[in-house]
């Protein structure tokens, strides 16, 4: 590494307002270091990065490229500098193909045929395959990624910003991820990553920079630091491990019996041949690469996806007919993953949010009418409980951060006392200590003999709270084996390996 | 009834004819739409064209400066569109239907004088001995030049679509505005040239109609071209050919069932007056039943916040 930093920044601040996203940060990176950016939602990672980016604008403060002066106005200018972005998503145009997605992030795109073998050289360089003429709504979330990284690597980036790139690979696919990144990084490339997942940062990275509302808190080694200790950092108090005690599974809650279903959209998953039984005060994980069924899964068990008879029982009843109004009325209860849109109507105060789902077991509504006394005391018991950051349950949904949105949907199904509880995703986008919060409530609920499904794409998660793991795969599901004793190999294997990718050949 | 009576040289030539104004606007919207804003206001815009159009041609006494006027207006209204979509984030909905309204109001009182006004004549294209041979040469050599011009268009819009950057880009920004504005595109920038295209496009549809078609002005003379435009551009599942295609046919039974009112065929006229539109998007309707799905980010408004 040499004296000269590949990219240094000094000062910099940039205010929303009511807000100061990033204040006075300052960072160096050489070239060829893999360096993490950690902190908690909200910390001002996306702000520093899309400044890098040119995407925002500093107020204040200057960065240095190759010791020179680097302000770029526009992520055009950012490209030809050298940086490169892969973006945890919004970037990609499912009707478009793979190498049209490409075509669109490069400044001087060579034609199509051209373009397409050059992706085919790079993808087999770095051993990530890829067909640069499949359409991008057809692909699985890993070789969405692929392309991404393709679209980043054919500009010969000198520093690679990745926001949250393992949130949705298989640990195969991640191993092969980390691959190309640590030949990139030993041809040169600096690489600056962002990740919740401190365990990967401590075997990826070289050195980490910690934010905390804004600012920088320390920076530190991560293959000397301890996981806890960074997301102590992060959070800026000792975190909580949840618990849970002992307990023995009740009776049979929830029975599957080969649930098939085809989805309801076009780039979606039929589920096929489900059977599964969860019993009270059970916690059955359910993982899997994105795409796989998971959502058609929670459709078919909110009632939002009507299933033939005798598939979907509950307590010995058939309710596969039932829509969900019925459904919850009985306690089956359901927290979407897309919490924009699907768990929460965006432009809806919290108090209408709250209405929502809580009418029939909260018993807000009489004969039509709506009680919306009872649905604010309702939405503000939700706000308390679960640590809801908000000035109040008049505001917007979309107004809250993705964290404290997630808290409240988690917390409004939680705290209606449900027989039977489908989350998908219930941590995602969320930091380290509000999401050990909705674990340890999520186990507090199966304590009091709650039948639970959580479906997610963190298996470190599944691991802390789930008593037996089942993977999505292709729209079957595995046989549950309990966690205690499950490898991560084995688990890899029950999620259908690493899709056919290949090592990279270094 | 005298169905000898109908001559096919002269009717194919007139369907040619009747379907241009269809063509230019729809042309026009469907690369808004590709964009991915829906502008309702064809029809405002069309008749903006036309009342513009013919007004500069009578003042001037030449057509072509009449189509370039139609083609300013059209693109000053939508212009009108995109300010309120693009930057005041209103309703694209709303905001078309207003434009259309509107359009069709003020270009009543534009037009005031020009009621039973002769307007000049464009003169066809000379193509010397191309015209003189049978049958081919008065179906496809004695036309005006907007008329070529609109067929040229439908080639240019599908070939930029398909094999440029601009066209990519421009699906791209209607495909996902997000992930565009994510990779450094400009896309309110973007989108507003393509309603300023779309309105310049069904402005010079509108002066085909009060120039060429009829030639004369009255009040809401372009009598739903424009929504039958946006009707074409679904059904065309948002590719141009299909889209002539669609229009060609359109023209075809406007003209014929003219033919047949004069042929005095025993059917009621009314029957005969709503056949193009019946059979125009039966026939669409079974052509776009591949799904071709509409760009994704359709009428979503974009703001570039985050």
């Amino acid at each position: 590494m040499t004296d000269t930093p590949l990219l240094a920044l000094s000062g910099l601040t940039k205010a929303y307002p009511g807000v100061v996203a990033n204040d006075d940060v300052s960072l160096r990176i050489a070239p060829g270091e893999v360096h993490a950016l950690l902190g908690e939602n909200g910390a001002g990672k996306s702000t520093l990065v899309k400044m890098i980016y040119g995407l925002v604008k500093p107020d204040s403060g200057t960065m240095q490229m190759h010791g020179t002066s680097f302000a770029p106005q526009e992520p055009r200018a950012a490209r030809a500098a050298g940086v490169g972005m892969v973006f945890q998503h919004f970037s990609l145009f499912d009707a478009l193909s793979v190498a049209e997605n490409i075509a669109l992030g490069m400044e001087n795109a060579p034609r199509l045929r051209a373009l397409s073998k050059q992706i085919r050289d790079v993808s087999e360089a770095y051993g990530l395959p890829l067909a640069p003429d499949r359409i991008v709504g057809d692909l699985s979330a890993g070789e969405r990624q692929r392309v991404e990284i393709i679209r980043c690597l054919l500009q010969d980036p000198k520093l690679l910003i990745m926001d949250e790139p393992t949130s949705v690979l298989t640990p195969q696919e991640v191993e092969i991820l980390f691959k190309t990144l640590r030949k990139l990084s030993a041809e040169g490339t600096a690489i600056l990553y962002i990740s919740h997942k401190l365990e990967e940062i401590r075997s990826l990275c070289d050195s980490a920079t910690i934010l905390r509302l804004g600012k920088v808190v320390g920076h530190c080694t991560p293959s000397e630091t301890t996981a806890r200790d960074m997301a102590e950092m992060m959070v800026g108090s000792t975190l909580k491990t949840p618990t849970r005690a002992g307990k023995t599974p009740g009776a049979v809650k929830l029975d599957l019996r080969g649930l098939s279903a085809a989805s309801p959209s076009s780039f979606g998953m039929p589920l096929r041949d489900i059977t599964v039984q969860v019993r009270a005060g059970e916690i059955l994980g359910i993982g899997g690469v994105a795409g796989n069924g998971q959502d058609e899964l929670l459709s078919a068990l909110s009632g939002e996806l009507l299933t033939a008879a005798g598939m979907v029982g509950f307590e010995g009843q058939d309710v596969g007919q039932l829509g969900p109004t019925a459904r919850r009325h009985l306690g089956i209860l359901t927290a979407p993953e897309e919490r924009l849109g699907h768990a929460a109507a965006p432009d809806m105060s919290l108090t209408e949010n709250a209405m929502l789902t809580g009418a029939v077991r909260e018993k807000l509504e009489r004969r039509g009418m709506l009680n919306w006394p009872a649905a604010k005391r309702f939405a503000e018991r939700i706000i308390a409980d679960f640590d809801v950051r908000t000035p109040g349950p008049g505001n917007a949904a979309r107004s809250l951060s993705g964290g404290n949105l997630q808290k409240f949907v988690i917390g409004r199904e939680v705290l209606q006392r449900p027989q039977v509880l489908v989350v998908n995703q219930p941590t995602w986008g969320v930091d380290a200590s509000a999401a050990a919060s909705i674990r340890q409530a999520l186990l507090d609920l199966a304590e009091n003999g709650t039948a639970m499904i959580v479906i997610s794409q963190d298996l470190d998660e599944l691991m802390e709270i789930s008593d037996r793991f089942a993977a999505l795969n292709e729209g079957r599901l595995s046989e549950p084996r309990p966690v205690q004793g499950l490898t991560v190999d084995e688990i890899g294997l029950m999620m259908g390996g690493a899709n056919g990718m290949e090592v990279a050949h270094v | 009834m005298d169905l000898s009576a109908i001559n096919p040289i002269l009717f194919v030539a007139g369907f040619l004819v009747a379907a241009t104004p269809l063509i230019f606007a729809a042309l026009g919207e469907l690369v808004v739409e590709k964009s991915g804003v829906l502008n309702l206001g064809v029809e405002g815009m069309m008749i903006i064209g036309a009342i513009c159009g013919f007004a500069t041609a009578v003042e001037t006494g030449s057509p072509l400066l009449g189509f370039a006027a139609a083609a300013v207006g059209g693109a000053l209204l939508s212009l009108l569109f995109a300010f309120l979509t693009q930057i005041t984030l209103a309703n694209q909905v709303a905001s078309g239907l207003a434009l259309t309204l509107f359009g069709l109001g003020f270009s009543a009182l534009l037009g005031q004088s020009y009621v039973g006004v002769k307007p000049p004549r464009l003169p066809d294209v000379n193509f010397g001995p191309l015209h003189d041979i049978p049958v081919i040469g008065p179906i496809f050599f004695s036309h005006d030049i907007i008329l070529y011009l609109g067929f040229a268009l439908v080639v240019a819009v599908w070939a930029v679509l398909k094999f440029t950057r601009m066209g990519l880009i421009l699906r791209a920004v209607g495909e996902s505005h997000e992930a565009a504005h994510a990779l450094g595109y400009k896309v309110v920038r973007i989108r507003t040239l393509a309603i300023m295209f779309g309105g310049a496009c069904a402005g010079l549809g509108g002066a085909y109609i009060s120039l060429i078609r009829v030639p004369q002005w009255t009040e809401g003379m372009t009598a739903g071209v424009g929504w039958i435009a946006l009707a074409l551009v679904v059904f065309a599942s948002w590719k141009p050919w299909r889209l002539l295609l669609g229009a060609y046919l359109f023209g075809g039974i406007t003209q014929l069932q003219l033919n047949l009112q004069g042929a005095g065929v025993a059917i009621p006229v009314e029957y005969l007056a709503m056949s193009p539109y019946i059979i125009t998007i039966l026939v669409l309707v079974i052509l776009s039943a591949d799904k071709s799905a509409a760009p994704a980010s359709l009428g979503r408004i974009f703001h570039a916040s985050n």
